[in-house]
């Protein structure tokens, strides 16, 4: 297989404006941080969530709960993800019940990743509203699934790949674009 | 680290990667247990049969436990109420159960290399529950789970097995996987119950348990299996206890922070006196809780090995 990076479409900066700009809409939306909590998706969902409470404490001065959800045991495409996904641990230490969820993922593509999360959330309490952040949505569903709130929607096409990179795993913050070609 | 096995049949053939993914993978499940849903989907859809030659209560349960934690439907066949008492060979039942399209049998046998046998005969995966005084892995799993969660790391510490270590598959399999991780390992028992040539397993031996305990960091405590003495070369219990039995006494010449395990069921003053059994070094009940983990990191990589196949 070779993989050619095509293009660059958000950089340190654009992807900051966007967390910032996510972070007023889900105030707006949520009338401030009264019972919301925020939950990533692992791996670097979760990266993003953590920096989307930063952004929120710092608008609004309050702290919001953030948990990572590892959702591993609920794929129902496990062996085509990954020769063998490495299970890791969830890490939700509150109550999820009447709460509203920002749920929060890297790429928007199948909706499998989001349906696993929707049924992992569940067994861990009812939450009043789950709503879904995305930094991107690429496009080509296979679920009725839709974002709430998105950083930028890239059209793609399907033996492209998007690549986040986060400095906190990656060493920089960008996403790019790469061609998949079956060599 | 890739697992590729569709079986577990001991720690003898693990290599420490393999070892390590299984304990790293547990620890990920231990937190399913603390949820007030205590159960994931990963394995929905898949027959997990527990077929046991021996009486056995903890180890079926917590297989039957883990196994259902996991959404599998489980099975159990002893085999006192089954046609095992009819003749039926071990293979032919292993054939059945295949048959009726099941994927994992979990197995207890009083031969050593009943699991090996089944897992050679049959496509579905076999984990090995106990095989005559062969190897127990799963036992072993979450012994050493227990002493990396409690001891905070495993390379270079150091750890005396006590008892009976000749008819002992718990001792078997602790002493794979602990020499593999980098444990010094200890053994003491009375002469008569140690082993010709353990020592080429990479252990030291000694016959005076104060030896053994010096400076241990843990101390697992074997069950003397009287019931296993046909031939009535055992010590009584009253002398095996004078000896080796593990008490507050002894311990208090130990290092102060020992942890005490034991794989149970506890013969108390036979091996262990009921003071240490019950007191604050002892992670008895954290290794009944840890097994559970434990044989879910099994279940589910077997499983993910034999999807990953077809």
């Amino acid at each position: 297989m070779i993989m050619k990076e095509k293009a660059k479409i958000l950089d340190k900066d654009t992807i900051k404006r966007s967390l910032m700009r996510i972070a007023h809409e889900v105030l707006e939306k949520n009338q401030g941080t009264r019972d919301i909590c925020i939950i990533g998706i692992r791996n670097r969902g979760a990266y993003l969530a953590r920096r989307l409470a930063d952004y929120i404490a710092h608008i609004e001065g309050e702290d919001v709960s953030v948990g990572i959800l590892d959702i591993t045991l609920y794929r129902d495409d496990l062996t085509l993800i990954a020769p063998q996904p490495v299970v890791h641990k969830t890490d939700i230490d509150f109550d999820i019940t009447d709460k509203n969820i920002i749920l929060v993922d890297d790429v928007l593509y199948t909706g499998r990743t989001v349906r696993a999360a929707l049924d992992a959330l569940v067994d861990f309490g009812r939450p009043k509203s789950i709503q879904l952040v995305v930094l991107i949505d690429r496009g080509h569903r296979e679920l009725p699934i839709r974002a709430d709130y998105v950083g930028k929607n890239i059209p793609t096409a399907e033996n492209e790949m998007i690549e986040v990179r986060l400095a906190e795993v990656d060493g920089s913050d960008e996403v790019v674009i790469v061609d998949r070609r079956g060599s | 680290m890739l697992w590729k096995r569709k079986d577990l049949l001991g720690l003898e053939e693990l290599s420490r990667e393999e070892i390590e993914l299984i304990l790293d993978t547990a620890e990920s499940f231990k937190d399913v247990s603390r949820r007030a849903i205590k159960k994931v989907p990963a394995l929905r859809g898949k027959t997990v049969v527990n077929l046991f030659y021996e009486p056995s209560t903890r180890t079926r349960v917590s297989f039957e436990i883990a196994a259902k934690r996991l959404s599998a439907d489980v099975i159990n066949i002893m085999s006192e109420t089954s046609s095992v008492r009819k003749g039926e060979t071990l293979i032919d039942t292993g054939s059945n159960i295949q048959a009726l399209k099941t994927d994992i049998i979990v197995v207890r046998h009083n031969c050593s290399g009943a699991a090996a046998i089944l897992a050679r005969h049959l496509d579905i995966s076999v984990i090995n529950a106990g095989d005559g005084w062969h190897e127990h892995p799963t036992q072993a799993l979450l012994d050493i789970l227990t002493l990396k969660e409690r001891l905070g790391r495993l390379e270079g510490v150091s750890v005396a097995i006590v008892g009976d270590i000749a008819h002992s598959r718990v001792a078997r399999s602790n002493i794979w996987g602990l020499t593999k991780l980098g444990v010094r390992v200890t053994v003491c028992a009375p002469k008569m119950l140690i082993p010709a040539g353990i020592e080429d397993l990479g252990v030291r031996v000694t016959h005076n348990l104060e030896d053994a305990l010096k400076d241990a960091d843990a101390v697992n405590v074997l069950r003397m299996q009287f019931e296993r003495d046909e031939k009535n070369a055992f010590p009584n219990q009253i002398e095996y206890f004078k000896n080796f039995g593990i008490t507050k006494e002894r311990l208090a010449r130990a290092k102060r922070s020992i942890i005490v395990m034991h794989p149970g069921p506890l013969n108390r003053g036979v091996e262990i006196s009921s003071e240490v059994a019950d007191g604050a070094s002892s992670v008895i009940l954290e290794q009944v809780t840890n097994g559970i983990a434990a044989r879910m990191a099994v279940l589910f990589l077997v499983s993910q090995a034999q999807d990953n196949k077809e």
